[in-house]
C-alpha cells in the first residue's frame, strides 16, 4: 500500500435497520450504500456530491465510525477524523456555552495537555478564523443565528488541527460572502497544515472551487469518480451530465 | 392589492447578558395579499428573529419586543396566547431554518405533517388527513411518500427532512407562509421544484410568502420585492429587479459580486 494514502474505502456497503413500519411489511435491513470504493492521498480535497438521499452523509458517518453495520474495508492512516455535521443545531449540546463547546476537543486530547491559557488562546484564534465576535463565547447555541451555529461547528472541528476533516454541507446556511470566507479558511488549512478534507456539498459550483477529486453519488452508488477538472470537462456518466446542466455549468 | 400583514417599528432586544443586545431595530414590512417578499442579509442580521416574531414564536422571558405586527385586525405582538395559537400553523405558518429544531424525534413523519390539520381542522377524517399528507409529501419531491409517511426523522437524510418540514407548513393552506432558508440542504433540481411549488400555491391559493434566503438567484426568481438587512436594520428595500441591477448598499453589492461563477476553460478560478 502506498505511503501517502490517508484513506481508502474498498467495496463499502452500509445497512440500516428497517423497523417494522406497517403491520405486514417484512423486517429486513435496508441497504444505503452499494460497493463504494475510493482512495484519498494526504493533503487532498475530495468532494462528494449527488442528490438528496443518495448516501453522502451515510458514507461520512461510516468513515468516522458512527454507522457500524457495513461490509467492505476502510483503511485510515490517522485516527480521529473530525466531522462537521449537516445539522448544526442537533450536534451542539444545548446546555453548554459556546466557549465550553470549543474547548471540549482540547479537554479530551490525550496526545497533549492544554493549559487553560493555551486553550483560551486557541479558542480566540479559531474565533477569528470563523469571523465570530468573542462575546459569542458566553452564549448558548440557542442564542445564535443559524449561520453562526454552522461556523461554531466548523470551529470545534478545527480546534485540534485534525489530519482529516469531514465536512457535511458546511456552508449551506451561509450567504456567498461568508461562504467564500469559510472556503478560504478551509483552503488555508489545507495549504498551511496539509490536512485532507472530505467536502460534502450539493452545490456543484462550490465543489468545483474547492476539490481535487469528486465522487458523484446516486441511490447509494458511485456514478462517477475522478479528478474534478476532468469530470467537469468531460463527464462520463449521464447523471453527472444532468447535474452539471441543472447547475448551469454545462 | 390588499395588505394582509403590516409590521411597523419592530424592535427585538435580548437581556440574557450583561449588556442588552439588539437583534432587530426599526423593522417595517408591508405584505400584500398574494405577494412574495424576499429577505436577504448577512448571517446574524436578524432575519430569523423577525420571522419568528411574525409567526408569534418569540416568547422568551429574556427578551423585549416592541412595535406592531398587524394581521387580521389583531396585533400579534400583544394579543393573547389563545388567539395567537388559533393563527399559528393555520393562517400563518413557518418553515424553520433548521429541520431538527422543529421535527419531533419520537413521532413518525405522517404525524408531523398532519399535526396542523389535527389541531385546526378536526372535521377532516383520519383517512383524509393521511391522504393529504401523502400527497403533500409527494409534491415536495419525496419519491417514496407512502413509505416516508411511516418513518422517523432520524431515518431521513438532511434534504428529506427539510422537505418534510415544507410539506408540514403548507398542508393547512396558510394565508401567510414564512420560509426561512427552506432549500439550503437541497440540490438545484429539488430546489427548482420547491420554488415551483411555492409559486404554485401563491398563484392558486393566493398565499402570501415571506422568503428568507441567502441565495440571490432564488430570491430573484421568486420574489417581487426584497428587503436587505444588516446588523438588525433594513438597509435597502424595493423591487427585486431594481435592487439587483442597481444595488446601493455596500453589502448588497458584495453579495452580488460574490456569486460564484464558473468558467471551465479557465483555471484561475480554482486553487
Ligand atoms: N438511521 C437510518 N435508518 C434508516 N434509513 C436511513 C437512516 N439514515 C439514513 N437513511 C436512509 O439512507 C438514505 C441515504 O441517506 P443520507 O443521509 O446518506 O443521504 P444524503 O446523500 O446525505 O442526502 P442529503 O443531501 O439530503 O443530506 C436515505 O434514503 C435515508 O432515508
Ligand atoms: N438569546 C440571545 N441573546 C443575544 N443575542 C441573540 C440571542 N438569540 C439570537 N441572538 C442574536 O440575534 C442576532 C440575529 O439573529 P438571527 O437568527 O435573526 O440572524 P439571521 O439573520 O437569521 O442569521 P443567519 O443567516 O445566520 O441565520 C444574531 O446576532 C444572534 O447572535
Ligand atoms: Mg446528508
Ligand atoms: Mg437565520
Amino acid at each position: 500500500m502506498s505511503e501517502d494514502i490517508c484513506l481508502r474505502a474498498s467495496n463499502l456497503s452500509v445497512f440500516y435497520k428497517n423497523r417494522k413500519r406497517k403491520l405486514f411489511s417484512k423486517n429486513k435491513k435496508i441497504q444505503a450504500l452499494f460497493d463504494v470504493s475510493f482512495e484519498m492521498k494526504d493533503g487532498e480535497v475530495l468532494a462528494i456530491a449527488g442528490e438528496s438521499g443518495s448516501g453522502k452523509s451515510t458514507l461520512a458517518r461510516t468513515i468516522v465510525g458512527i454507522n457500524k453495520d457495513y461490509t467492505g474495508e476502510i483503511y485510515q492512516k490517522y485516527d480521529r477524523p473530525q466531522m462537521v455535521f449537516q445539522d448544526p443545531y442537533s450536534s451542539l449540546n444545548p446546555a453548554k456555552k459556546i466557549g465550553w463547546l470549543l474547548k471540549e476537543p482540547l479537554r479530551v486530547d490525550r496526545s497533549c495537555k492544554w493549559s487553560e491559557a493555551e486553550a483560551q488562546k486557541r479558542v480566540e484564534e479559531i474565533m477569528e478564523e470563523i469571523e465570530l465576535p468573542l462575546a459569542i463565547l458566553d452564549r448558548y447555541p440557542s442564542q445564535l443565528s443559524g449561520g453562526q451555529r454552522q461556523r461554531v461547528c466548523i470551529g470545534i472541528a478545527l480546534m485540534r488541527s485534525p489530519k482529516l476533516l469531514i465536512a457535511d454541507e458546511p456552508v449551506s446556511a451561509l450567504d456567498v460572502t461568508i461562504q467564500a470566507q469559510i472556503l478560504e479558511l478551509i483552503d488555508n488549512l489545507h495549504r498551511k497544515h496539509g490536512i485532507s478534507i472530505i467536502f460534502i456539498s450539493h452545490d456543484l459550483r462550490v465543489v468545483y472551487k474547492v476539490s481535487d477529486h469528486v465522487l458523484i453519488m446516486k441511490n447509494g452508488r458511485v456514478e462517477e469518480y475522478g479528478s474534478t477538472r476532468q469530470v467537469y470537462r468531460e463527464p462520463q456518466a449521464e447523471y453527472t451530465k444532468q447535474l452539471l446542466k441543472a447547475a448551469g455549468i454545462k | 392589492m390588499e395588505i394582509i400583514l403590516d409590521v411597523t417599528d419592530l424592535h427585538i432586544e435580548f437581556h440574557d447578558h450583561d449588556q442588552p443586545e439588539v437583534a432587530v431595530e426599526d423593522f417595517d414590512l408591508m405584505l400584500g395579499e398574494g405577494e412574495i417578499v424576499g429577505i436577504v442579509g448577512e448571517s446574524g442580521s436578524g432575519k430569523s428573529m423577525s420571522a419568528l416574531a411574525i409567526a408569534g414564536l418569540l416568547n422568551r422571558k429574556s427578551l423585549t419586543k416592541s412595535g406592531r405586527i398587524m394581521f387580521d385586525g389583531t396585533d400579534l405582538l400583544t394579543c393573547d396566547r389563545k388567539k395567537l395559537r388559533s393563527y399559528q400553523g393555520d393562517e400563518i405558518s413557518i418553515i424553520f431554518q433548521e429541520p431538527m429544531t422543529s421535527l419531533n424525534p419520537v413521532k413518525r413523519i405522517g404525524w408531523q405533517v398532519e399535526e396542523s390539520l389535527y389541531i385546526h381542522h378536526r372535521e377532516i377524517s383520519k383517512e383524509d388527513r393521511r391522504k393529504r399528507a401523502v400527497e403533500m409529501l409527494g409534491s415536495v419531491g419525496l419519491a417514496d411518500a407512502e413509505n416516508v409517511y411511516y418513518m422517523y426523522p432520524h431515518e431521513l437524510s438532511g434534504g428529506m427532512r427539510q422537505r418534510v418540514m415544507i410539506a408540514a407548513a403548507m398542508i393547512g393552506n396558510p394565508k401567510i407562509l414564512i420560509a426561512d432558508e427552506p432549500t439550503t440542504a437541497l440540490d438545484v433540481t429539488v430546489q427548482a421544484q420547491i420554488v415551483e411549488l411555492l409559486k404554485k400555491i401563491n398563484r392558486e391559493r393566493n398565499t402570501s410568502i415571506i422568503f428568507i434566503s441567502h441565495d440571490l438567484s432564488l430570491v430573484s426568481q421568486l420574489c417581487q420585492r426584497v428587503i436587505v438587512m444588516q446588523h438588525g436594520n433594513i438597509v435597502e428595500s424595493g423591487r427585486c429587479s431594481d435592487i439587483f441591477s442597481r444595488p446601493r448598499h455596500l453589502y448588497t453589492k458584495r453579495l452580488i459580486a460574490a456569486i460564484p461563477r464558473i468558467d471551465l476553460g479557465d483555471d484561475k478560478d480554482r486553487r
